[in-house]
């Protein structure tokens, strides 16, 4: 089976149809075929995490994902994040707190937390870093990102807690 | 309030936070191609015949090339440190008969998808008579096999460089510390990997290239050169860079051939390395032996210190040169006061990855030396360790301190520096007593627990000029060209505080280009930790000419004289008078052709400077740790590491942060993770990052971070030193020193890196019991042809 299949993505609430082969990743097709580069390669072996993106609410190495195994799942990467001009607070953090410096790692990161914090607002800080030492940073020793991820926390729990949300 | 000391948010952050960064990966163009690269199986054979028909005869591929296609291109040449000696172990972009490492390119496969090209390498048959290894140094020096024919012993260059008489003052010392140490091979790794795009317009004879970074008109002119076409046609642009930390941005073959493909196939061309590549294509570095006899008088002074060194480059001579073996020939003594010095230093050859540089190179080898000895001293003497290095630092009155030595064609000056009071300040904050103390009480219940410190100094600012334009534009936009690079470091903020401050416009009315070859005539790029020092300078020199152009013509519309102006936040007013006043953008839309101006001035504001320097700047700086060994994992866990960085002055606080907590993070993934291991035949054994170990959060200690301006540099205006790489630079020693410490054992920890494996090694050895990993504990310093 290594004809060209014909796949529906859902992909940041929008359909994409594209023609793939099989052994073709998702991160592949998202930033060929759905011209979302956002997501980026570190090692196409599942160990940098920076393809990461959101697969139903789920972290997920989408240089691990065959394009189609991934129909009928909702795809979140990172270009979904923002709110037009508004950045998300975690990005708001993230630059607060120096948290980028080359940025390569990052919108796998972003995406990594996300899915943290939308299943748990309030992580413990060994919880933030369980979670975040999935993925691998060259550049900023990890000390910010743990900062925003936190002080993130902290913004989307209070503002729960106001009823701000 | 000034911009240049603030912590400012950065610019580069607006478009990387969406995950609208541009990196090479990125480049889209219609019709683009893709290519996969060939690479040699094995460390070291005769290629006996390439067959490429069938990859060729497959309706998916465009295009196959091998070395036979470019028979006529020459080696890629050197850029830094060009001993003519070198030359014999020059690489070609292309195996030519004999391949020399795992991971050489031998041929290029084109097509419309890299799945494609990728699937057509498997069609490409080549026939390889294998040769004897040459799997290290030692080896290199002893076997009669030779990598480059003309190269004997396959030390490709030997050099000595000292002061005073080093022989003489080792036999008159009290005591000499005699030991041999070993650094092990490891490099920058970049989360981003390397990547080409290239584009030729026929029409316009213009050859563009995508993902080139660091030094790019230097590489422009090299492709120039190899090409045969004139620098004029070739375009270079610089996108995002996903790191670089020594390793990206040099001329590899993949920047020969991409772009040489362009121009073959007529048709854009995209490679983009992935990681299995990267592990065994892109720079190595760090692998060094040295002998080095250390000589003191009874109360810790040092007298005299020889070293030799050997330095692995690898199986060729790449773009660096000599510049590893020169950096530690040059810095071996930091901070301390020694006479009489001598370093004999080889470039050595081997059947694995060619090395160059990586963040703080050939520093953090002789740093793990010089400081490991210093602690050998302390115990054989019977002294504190913090004491030793007190003693013998160079105190502040003698600063600029001329060492005697050379490095990057300068002499070694150390520009200035209060190296006790810095020393002082570190051990406070630390609560170095007290952790002395606890791990004295620690050990007496039987745990290892132990305290090691270093003390190192750092370059940075190397000359000998750079490029900068600034701009105003009639919309008020201040633009300044620079000839530095972007590697994520975060150039652009960094020049538009200092430029904000010295035009005084408002910081997000500055916006920063750079490593574009057609707008921007002449860079030396950013390496070294050259541009906050070199571009920083010279834009301010360029935003200063371009705030007097502003005054001088708004003086003249103003009717006033320039005296009588000030200008702040983008405008220049007649002081006191507010009301009369124009924007920089209306000063600068009156300046353009056809406008009266003064007498002699040219149209529009654009002014180029340069800045200068014959020498390089010095921070320097002080780490310690309080670690415990775990006898039974050989784990080492860091309670608590300090790292104090004097800096001369900060631009950006957070961002000198944020170096020095990467540059930490890297030096503890080469002190006790990351490894590049090879098997004898020289098959590399770290093929991906299940077996090159990078930090992850959860490796990163409760690190403090003490960036202090205690000395700010009296050669640049801004007084600055670049704070990129000493974060770095000690995490080998310190650890070293401290599990030394915790473990009480005294010449055995003489390499890295600090695996379980070898730490459990240690802890055997130390309780009598033989070792078990195969490296025997003293390190065997290969015996030097005609000692």
């Amino acid at each position: 089976m290594t004809e060209p299949a014909d796949i529906t993505l859902n992909v940041n609430d929008s359909e994409f149809r594209v023609r793939v082969e099989p052994r073709k990743t998702l991160a592949d097709t998202l930033r060929e075929d759905c011209r979302l580069t956002g997501t980026h390669l570190g090692c196409e072996h599942g160990v940098c995490g920076a393809c990461t993106v959101l697969i139903d609410g789920e972290p997920v190495r989408s240089c691990l994902m065959f394009t189609v195994q991934c129909e009928n799942v909702s795809i979140r990467t990172i270009e979904s994040v923002a709110n037009g001009d508004q950045l998300h607070p975690l990005q708001e953090q993230f630059c607060e707190q120096h948290a980028l410096q080359c940025g390569f790692c990052t919108p796998g990161f972003i995406m990594l937390a996300l899915g943290l914090l939308e299943r748990n607002p309030s992580p413990d800080d060994d919880e933030i870093k369980e979670v975040l030492s999935s993925n691998l940073c060259r550049c900023t020793g990890y000390e910010n990102i743990v900062k925003a991820v936190r002080a993130t926390s902290e913004i989307m729990s209070g503002a729960r807690e106001s009823g701000q949300e | 309030m000034p911009y240049v000391g603030q912590s400012v948010r950065r610019k580069e952050d607006a478009r990387l936070i969406r995950g609208e960064g541009i990196y090479v990966g990125d480049v889209r163009l219609d019709g683009m191609a893709h290519a996969a690269i060939l690479r040699s199986p094995i460390a070291h054979g005769e290629i006996t015949g390439i067959d490429v028909s069938e990859a060729k005869a497959q309706p998916t591929v465009i295009d196959v090339i091998t070395a036979e296609d470019i028979r006529d291109v020459p080696k890629i040449p050197m850029r830094l440190t060009t001993y003519s000696e070198l030359t014999e172990a020059l690489q070609y972009p292309l195996a030519k008969d004999r391949v020399r490492y795992v991971g050489e390119p031998v041929a290029v496969v084109v097509a419309a998808s890299r799945y494609e090209a990728e699937d057509a390498l498997g069609l490409i048959e080549v026939e390889y008579e294998p040769l004897g290894i040459v799997i290290d140094a030692k080896q290199a020096l002893e076997t009669e096999v030779r990598l480059h024919d003309t190269v004997a012993h396959n030390v490709a260059l030997r050099f000595v460089q000292e002061c005073g008489d080093v022989e003489s003052a080792l036999a008159g010392s009290d005591e000499v510390i005699d030991e041999t140490f070993y650094i092990h091979r490891h490099s920058g790794i970049p989360m981003e990997t390397r990547g080409i795009v290239a584009s030729f317009d026929p029409a316009g004879e213009m050859l563009t290239v995508w993902g080139v970074t660091k030094v790019v008109h230097f590489n422009r002119m090299v492709l120039a050169d190899l090409l045969g076409l004139p620098p004029a046609s070739i375009h270079f642009i610089e996108t995002d860079v996903g790191g670089g930390f020594g390793v990206r941005g040099e001329f590899y073959p993949e920047d020969l051939l991409i772009p040489y493909l362009a121009k073959r196939i007529v048709r854009p061309i995209a490679w983009i390395e992935d990681r299995a590549e990267h592990l065994k294509a892109t720079n190595h570095s760090r692998e060094q032996w040295h002998r080095v006899r250390m000589g003191v008088t009874r109360n810790g002074r040092i007298t005299a210190l020889h070293d030799q060194l050997l330095n692995d480059h690898g199986a060729y001579i790449r773009t660096h040169g000599a510049t590893v073996p020169s950096m530690s020939s040059a810095y071996m003594m930091g901070p301390y006061r020694i006479e009489n010095y001598k370093c004999e230093a080889f470039c050595t050859l081997s059947n694995k990855t060619p090395a160059g540089t990586y963040r703080a190179p050939g520093r953090y080898e002789v740093t793990f030396v010089r400081e490991r000895v210093i602690d050998l001293i302390a115990r054989r003497l019977g002294m504190d360790p913090g004491e030793v290095r007190r003693v013998n630092l160079i105190p502040r009155e003698e600063m600029p301190y001329e060492t005697g030595l050379n490095a990057h064609g300068t002499q070694v000056v150390y520009d200035s520096g209060d190296y006790k009071r810095l020393l002082k300040e570190s051990m406070d904050a630390f609560g170095y007593e007290d952790a002395k103390e606890f791990a004295t009480e620690a050990r007496a219940t039987g745990r290892a627990v132990g305290v090691g410190m270093s003390f190192f100094v750092e370059k940075s600012g190397l000359g000998p000029w750079e490029y900068s334009r600034v701009e105003v534009d009639p919309h008020g936009r201040v633009a300044v060209f620079t000839g530095a690079a972007d590697l994520g470091q975060g150039l652009e903020t960094l020049l538009s505080q200092i430029v904000a401050d010295e035009i005084c416009a408002d910081y997000d009315q500055v916006q920063v280009v750079h490593g574009n070859t057609d707008q921007i005539p002449y860079g030396r790029g950013s390496f070294a930790s050259r541009a906050s020092v070199m571009a920083g300078s010279a834009s301010q020199t360029a935003a200063r000419q371009a705030r007097d152009k502003l005054v001088a013509i708004g003086a003249e519309l103003l009717e006033v004289s320039p005296e009588d102006l000030s200008v702040a936040k983008g405008r220049v007013e007649v002081s006191g008078s507010p009301e009369r006043s124009l924007s920089f953008g209306e000063i600068a839309r009156n300046s353009e052709p056809g406008f009266t101006l003064p007498r002699g001035m040219t149209p529009g504001i654009s002014e180029e400077a340069y800045f200068s320097v014959d020498r390089m700047v010095h921070p320097y700086g002080v780490n310690l740790a309080l670690v415990e060994v775990n006898r039974d994992t050989g784990g080492v866990d860091i309670f608590r590491y300090l790292a104090a960085y004097d800096v001369g002055r900060s631009i950006n606080p957070m961002l000198v942060d944020g170096q020095v907590v990467g540059g930490f993070a890297q030096g503890l993934g080469g002190a006790l993770l990351e490894e590049f291991a090879y098997d004898s035949e020289g098959q590399p054994l770290s093929g991906s990052f299940m077996d090159y170990l990078l930090p992850t959060v959860s490796e990163m200690p409760p690190l403090d971070v003490l960036v202090t301006e205690h000395a700010p540099s009296p050669w640049n205006p801004l007084g600055i030193k670049g704070a990129g790489e000493g974060g770095t630079t000690a995490v080998g020693a310190t650890l070293a020193n401290a599990v030394c410490d915790a473990l009480g054992i005294t010449a055995e920890i003489n390499r890295l890196p600090l695996t379980p494996e070898r730490v459990k090694d240690l802890v055997r050895r130390c309780s009598g019991e033989p070792g078990l990993v195969q490296d025997e504990g003293r390190v065997l310093f290969p015996q030097i042809p005609g000692e």
